[in-house]
């Protein structure tokens, strides 16, 4: 893993990408930097091109034109091989948490180690323990997905995305379909990771609630331009941007009562 | 007319185009898991073995009561057929020969890979293409672990193992079938029909039997995890995975039945 340390590079790097499928361009000449240990949250209306870009970023698709380093490694031109290595850099918690079926809670988190370490059974179930105590779900282990709830399913998600200790971690829609106290403790969890490992995360949300709680910066796409319509703190483009589009967006949470100068 | 012999066209050549473009995935799929078997035989303890002896279980020892029911029952249909026929030209005495035969070079191994198209083929397709759906398949693309390995392996083992075993233990039950017709309607002895099936069915009848059955376990395999990796999103892409490769593996395992068929008559069997 040493070969993707280099400080000097921001964590990921999009540079004048074009995706979509299909022969539909979703995304045009979209270009920005994450520095190493923010907090980014994707946001935006359906069908911006969140989920898309995303998959960009993970290396699920090839872009139409452009590039995409993740830790100063092009993503996009490297070789299987190469990008199978790069992939190792970050963790993915997918929407549904993508965990398998298959497999118990702690052999989920387990499976990476097992596939690209050379760790003992027994340092891999202590590297497990820890993960899973860090996601709060420490006598959950042996249980299957299909036991576990929809919070406890995500905080798994969670776990198995941090197995190998990446640099960079990708959460997509973490609070989708959660109820409000379950959403606010993932948040609180994402903030615990960040703290704990120092890893720069990249969250696709369009939970304000979320956004304002986690973001150290908010990056928003749109479906009209193709590309981003705002970029900053979160608090800032509420209040300050110049994009009326952005400031409902993320003012869309406010009890119009208060913010006319009423009382409740 | 004009448009509708332009849509016509047009239809055509987008079929043409989609065809194309899934035997170009097909063909990427072979290569992939072509790459996988050589690492498979490279790094053996890589394989993940407890999911390979789940499916040898499932495929094999589950399917076995109803794949010797069938070639059971398709010994007695072609038994009881060619009896009535024999019976008109006093032929009777080459059923066991004609069972024989017919059940061990063709019937077993084709019955066998068609049911195990219904059972292993179309589960390996739906399980796949429900990973898919519910990104498990890109979660583990992510993870830098190649499906190909971690799922298809494990299956393409337990089929190519277990079906040449499933067509051995249909291979015995067809010809139990014929010699119920035998012993029931000819009323022929137990031991003129065993001696006379002996004389007929040789054992490269057999080893053609389980060679067959090794290949459309490779064809059952590849198309329904290939199958399954192409599901769309949602459920009823799952669904039409599923068909999908019951009618391209039914198709395919007739297809390779007849080049077999040629192969065997034409190299090993002239005589």
């Amino acid at each position: 893993m040493a070969e993707y340390t280099d400080q000097s590079e921001p964590a990921i790097r999009v540079d004048s990408l074009t995706a979509g499928y299909d022969g539909r361009i979703i995304l045009e000449n979209v270009s920005f930097e994450i520095p190493r240990g923010q907090i980014v949250t994707i946001l935006g209306g359906s069908g911006c091109g969140k989920s898309t870009l995303l998959k960009h970023l993970i290396g699920l698709y090839p872009p139409v034109s452009g590039d995409i380093s993740i830790l100063g490694r092009s993503i996009v031109r490297s070789s299987e091989s190469e990008r199978r290595k790069i992939m190792q850099s970050f963790g993915v918690a997918y929407q549904s948490g993508a965990l398998f079926r298959s497999l118990t809670l702690a052999q989920n988190v387990a499976l990476p180690m097992e596939e690209f370490t050379d760790l003992s059974p027994e340092e891999i179930q202590k590297r497990v323990n820890e993960k899973l105590s860090l996601v709060q779900l420490a006598n959950f282990g042996e249980m299957l997905p299909s036991d576990l709830s929809g919070g406890m399913i995500k905080r798994g998600a969670f776990a198995r995305a941090m197995a190998l200790d990446p640099a960079i971690l990708f959460f997509d829609e973490p609070s989708a379909g959660l109820d409000p106290l379950s959403s606010a403790s993932l948040d609180q969890l994402i903030l615990e990771i960040r703290r704990k490992t120092g890893a720069t995360i990249v969250v696709v949300t369009h939970e304000l609630d979320s956004i304002f709680t986690i973001a150290d910066r908010a990056i928003m796409l749109s479906r009209e331009t193709k590309g981003i319509i705002a970029d900053g703190k979160p608090a800032d483009l509420r209040d300050h941007s110049g994009n009326e589009f952005v400031r409902k967006f993320l003012n869309r949470g406010r009890i119009p009562a208060v913010s006319q100068g009423h009382t409740l | 007319m004009y448009k509708r012999q332009d849509t016509i066209f047009v239809q055509t050549g987008e079929t043409a185009l989609l065809i194309g473009q899934e035997v170009l995935t097909f063909i990427t799929f072979l290569g992939e898991l072509s790459s996988a078997v050589w690492n498979a035989i490279r790094h053996p303890s890589r394989i993940r073995w407890k999911d390979t002896f789940y499916y040898m279980n499932v495929c094999g020892a589950d399917g076995l009561p109803i794949t010797m029911l069938i070639c059971f029952l398709s010994g007695v249909i072609i038994g009881y057929q060619a009896a009535v026929q024999l019976q008109k030209y006093g032929a009777e005495t080459f059923l066991p020969g004609l069972v024989g035969c017919t059940v061990v070079r063709e019937l077993a191994p084709v019955m066998v890979a068609v049911i195990a198209t219904g059972r292993a083929g179309s589960a390996f397709a739906a399980e796949i293409g429900t990973m898919k759906v519910s990104e498990e398949v890109d979660a583990m693309i992510t993870m830098g672990i190649e499906p190909a390995r971690f799922l298809v392996i494990p299956k393409l083992i337990a089929m190519i193992t277990m079906l040449p075993m499933l067509t051995v233990f249909g291979d015995i039950a067809g010809i139990l079938g014929g010699w119920a017709v035998g012993i029931f309607q000819l009323n022929m002895p137990l031991d003129v029909y065993y001696q006379t099936t002996v004389g007929w069915v040789k054992y490269k009848y057999f080893l053609e039997s389980i060679f067959k059955s090794m290949i459309f376990a490779y064809v059952i395999t590849t198309i329904g995890c290939w199958r399954g990796l192409r599901t769309g999103s949602g459920a009823v892409a799952v669904g039409k995975a599923t068909t999908s490769t019951v009618v391209i593996c039914i198709l395919m395992i007739v297809v390779v039945d007849a080049i077999l068929a040629c192969f065997f008559n034409t190299i090993f069997f002239t005589r």
